[in-house]
């Protein structure tokens, strides 16, 4: 078995080790998902429920293919979503996630993009809304290997923090070897707007209404690109979002 | 309806409002006119309770209740509405949303049932159809991309939904042409022109009181009412100036 990881290892330095600790033997293998050769996956992570949530996936798109995750980061202690794809020629993958918690939760998002052949592409959106003395993290990696010409990479991360103890960290990291590719990242972290707020309550909102309004509009964008009827994780994430804003 | 008693005020420290006095009776329509500078807005976010506008003397008080004990959420659900000179925009949230939330907000705290949501796209159209605008509009997110005559046509939309007894409006005009003055003009009456209502009308020019005809019309200079008259006393101000009026 996999030693458990410390902090000094990169993808591991805002990590609750402690926390990963308890649930370790039963992760120090990633699941592995293959997408074959133009075909589709859309998958749609809610919280576990459970205190601890960490997940590890390996996920290979072979050529053509394409995929879309949606992700709710919302573990009372420790959430760890961790992703590692390699995107084969032509692949398109997405990945739209949140972080959303308060108390003295940890919630991380770690991604490791490989374009390791031409013409392949990648979207990340990133929101998270920290209060309390949470701590939210987003680690992007993307990696185009001298294959990799023609990739076209993005990655947009914002953070929103409701109170002085929150944290939000982002880490864009890009390594690439090919020289003619596009990779764009942005990064911001805020705090809600004050004409908004004052805007909303002389409108009769009060302000945990308000907060959860604006909030709502922060993160809601990320499940527009959903396929299909499924807007279960648009829900949850409303109610964490109520619960953090209260 | 609205009583300002020796209204004294301060934003960052400096004094703006100076012992203001203003009674707007129930079933009356005021205007209060006055240069740059002259306190307009403040007086405006005074009685909105924004943050920052601090209180430092004097009293309000609105439909018999001391206004000052509210917070800005209670004073709209009490009946006030405030019109924003500079409407905000809240990219995300679409107008139907944040009108529903906030409208909902009011009702629950006077222990009234949430409107469902095709009770209010009903009267959300009907109240955007008697302003003359697009109900599709309010799919969008709440002022983003709206032209300045479309923000103040959505101020009044909101007017006519949460249908106040008294409505704050800062400068409702400002930066309209003349068919979104009329449309404005027309909210304005239709909605407020009514004898359980009162209206303050916040305003540089005298443009927008060719279509509302105030019961009174009161002149703001260095934080006071300086002159008080009826309608006439607005055309005096556009011919003569307010250095001449207010001397």
């Amino acid at each position: 078995m996999t030693a458990l990881p410390t902090r000094k290892l990169e993808a591991y330095r805002y990590a609750d080790i402690d926390a990963l600790a308890s649930v370790w033997t039963s992760l120090d293998s990633p699941a592995r998902v293959e997408i074959a050769a133009q075909q589709k996956l859309q998958q749609i992570w809610l919280p576990s429920g459970e205190e601890v949530d960490v997940r590890r996936v390996e996920m290979v798109l072979e050529a053509g293919a394409v995929a879309r995750i949606f992700a709710l980061n919302n573990a009372a202690r420790y959430g760890r979503f961790e992703l590692d794809v390699t995107m084969h020629e032509g692949a398109d993958f997405a990945f739209y996630g949140a972080n959303i918690g308060g108390g003295d939760s940890t919630l991380e998002i770690v991604t490791t993009l490989r374009h390791v052949a031409p013409g392949a592409t990648s979207h990340q959106m990133i929101r998270s809304v920290l209060g309390d003395k949470a701590t939210g993290s987003f680690l992007g990696r993307i990696e185009v290997a001298r294959e990799g010409q023609q990739t076209d990479a993005e990655q947009s991360v914002k953070a929103m923090l409701l109170d002085r103890g929150a944290t939000a960290n982002a880490k864009p990291e890009l390594e690439i070897f090919a020289d003619d590719v596009k990779c764009a990242h942005g990064a911001t972290v805020g705090e809600l707007d004050k004409n908004q707020l004052f805007y909303a309550a002389a409108r009769g909102m009060d302000p945990a209404t308000a907060r959860a309004l604006l909030l709502e509009g922060f993160v809601g964008g990320l499940w527009d690109e959903i396929e299909g009827n499924d807007q279960g994780i648009a829900e949850v994430a409303r109610q964490a979002l109520r619960k953090v804003a209260a | 309806m609205l009583k300002i008693e020796n209204l004294h005020a301060t934003v960052a420290g400096k004094p703006i409002l100076n012992g203001l006095t203003l009674t707007i009776p129930t079933g009356e329509i005021h205007a209060i006119m006055g240069p740059n500078g002259a306190g307009k807005s403040t007086l405006a976010y005074v009685l909105g309770g924004r943050p920052g506008y601090e209180v430092t003397e004097g009293s309000v008080t609105f439909d018999g209740q001391d206004l000052f004990a509210l917070e800005p959420h209670e004073r709209a659900a009490a009946g006030m509405f405030l019109g924003f000179q500079y409407p905000v925009e809240i990219p995300g949230v679409s107008y139907l949303q944040f009108l529903r939330e906030a409208l909902n907000s009011q009702r629950r705290s006077k222990g009234e049932k949430d409107l469902t949501g095709g009770e209010f796209i009903r009267l959300s159209k009907d109240k955007a159809a008697l302003l003359g605008m697009d109900a599709e509009m309010l799919k969008r997110p709440v002022n983003v991309g709206f032209s300045g005559g479309e923000k103040k046509r959505a101020e009044m939309v909101q007017l006519g939904i949460m249908d106040p007894k008294v409505a704050i409006l800062d400068e409702t005009d400002s930066g309209l042409d003349i068919d979104a003055l009329k449309a404005v003009g027309h909210g304005i009456n239709s909605i407020m022109r009514d004898p359980k209502k009162s209206v303050l009308l916040i305003t540089h020019y005298q443009r927008l009181l060719d279509y509302v005809t105030p019961d009174r019309v009161h002149v703001l200079s260095r934080g006071q009412i300086v002159r008080s008259g009826g309608p006439e006393l607005a055309h005096e101000l556009e011919r003569e100036g307010y250095a001449e009026a207010a001397a």
